[in-house]
């Protein structure tokens, strides 16, 4: 048999920069995550005492915002995944990207920071 | 082998984007870039939905104030496509886990999990529609 390069199957180095991996299986993390809440907030709303008070009541509840907060930041993450595969997608000038992909991380963390603030000013 | 008057046939590198229409997508393509489509829209319209959260929750005076804005009708149909793309988005999304399951990735489930995404979605939305415009 000829040279079998080592660096194969399952001996194949997939640590390191620049595999895809992560990022890939951060998005599907963060996707069933989100799913799961989804479906906690829609038994909520749909089951739950109507009106303000019910539905500030459980927002004002520690656990769930600290939980809506994790869920929300996970969404950041999975949205920047996308969003980068977007730009990279049709952006081919690099600097209009790297300005575009600025742009979205800075739109990102503003969101993260009102999302605070909204959670926990009640 | 080709003679000496050498015909130089077309090269067709990328579809350009003023060409895509003219070629016929199966369904997969329709939900992947609709699934693209529904993504980005949420990305961008996601600080008017933290601002209803907003409303929702900080007092009771700005729940009525969420419960006036929310009444009138062109909000409700940005709420409907915000709905739309959200189930669009998470119906594509569940096909995409489907898919790195290796469940029903063959030529024929491709098909079937695509209009699959199709009709739940859009029987979502249209249920989400009777609600917001007030059927129940």
């Amino acid at each position: 048999m000829a040279n079998v390069p080592e660096n194969i199957g399952p001996r194949r180095l997939v640590v390191g920069a620049h595999y895809g991996t992560r990022d890939w299986l951060a998005q599907r993390a963060t996707a069933i995550l989100m799913a799961i809440y989804t479906v906690v907030l829609l038994v909520a709303y749909l089951f739950g005492s109507g009106g303000y008070q019910g539905w500030a009541g459980l927002f004002a509840i520690q656990w769930f915002k600290i939980l809506t907060l994790v869920v929300i930041l996970s969404m950041l993450y999975h949205v920047w995944v996308g969003m980068r595969n977007v730009w990279m997608d049709y952006v081919k000038p690099v600097a209009l990207r790297l300005l575009l992909q600025t742009f979205t991380i800075v739109w990102l963390v503003g969101c993260a920071g009102y999302s605070a603030q909204i959670l926990w000013k009640v | 082998m080709s003679e000496a008057g050498t015909k130089s046939r077309p090269q067709f590198k990328n579809i350009h984007v003023s060409q895509i229409l003219r070629y016929r997508m199966p369904m997969a393509a329709k939900v992947s870039i609709l699934h693209r489509i529904s993504g980005v829209m949420i990305f961008l319209l996601l600080p008017f939905v933290l601002y209803l959260l907003d409303l929702s929750i900080t007092t009771e005076s700005t729940f009525e104030v969420l419960e006036g804005f929310t009444s009138q009708w062109f909000v409700k149909l940005v709420i409907l496509g915000l709905a739309w793309g959200y189930l669009h988005h998470f119906c594509a999304g569940v096909r995409h886990l489907f898919m790195d399951a290796h469940w029903a990735a063959d030529k024929d489930g491709a098909r079937k999990t695509a209009n699959g995404v199709m009709v739940v979605s859009l029987v979502l939305t249209a249920l989400v529609a009777l609600k917001l415009f007030g059927a129940f």
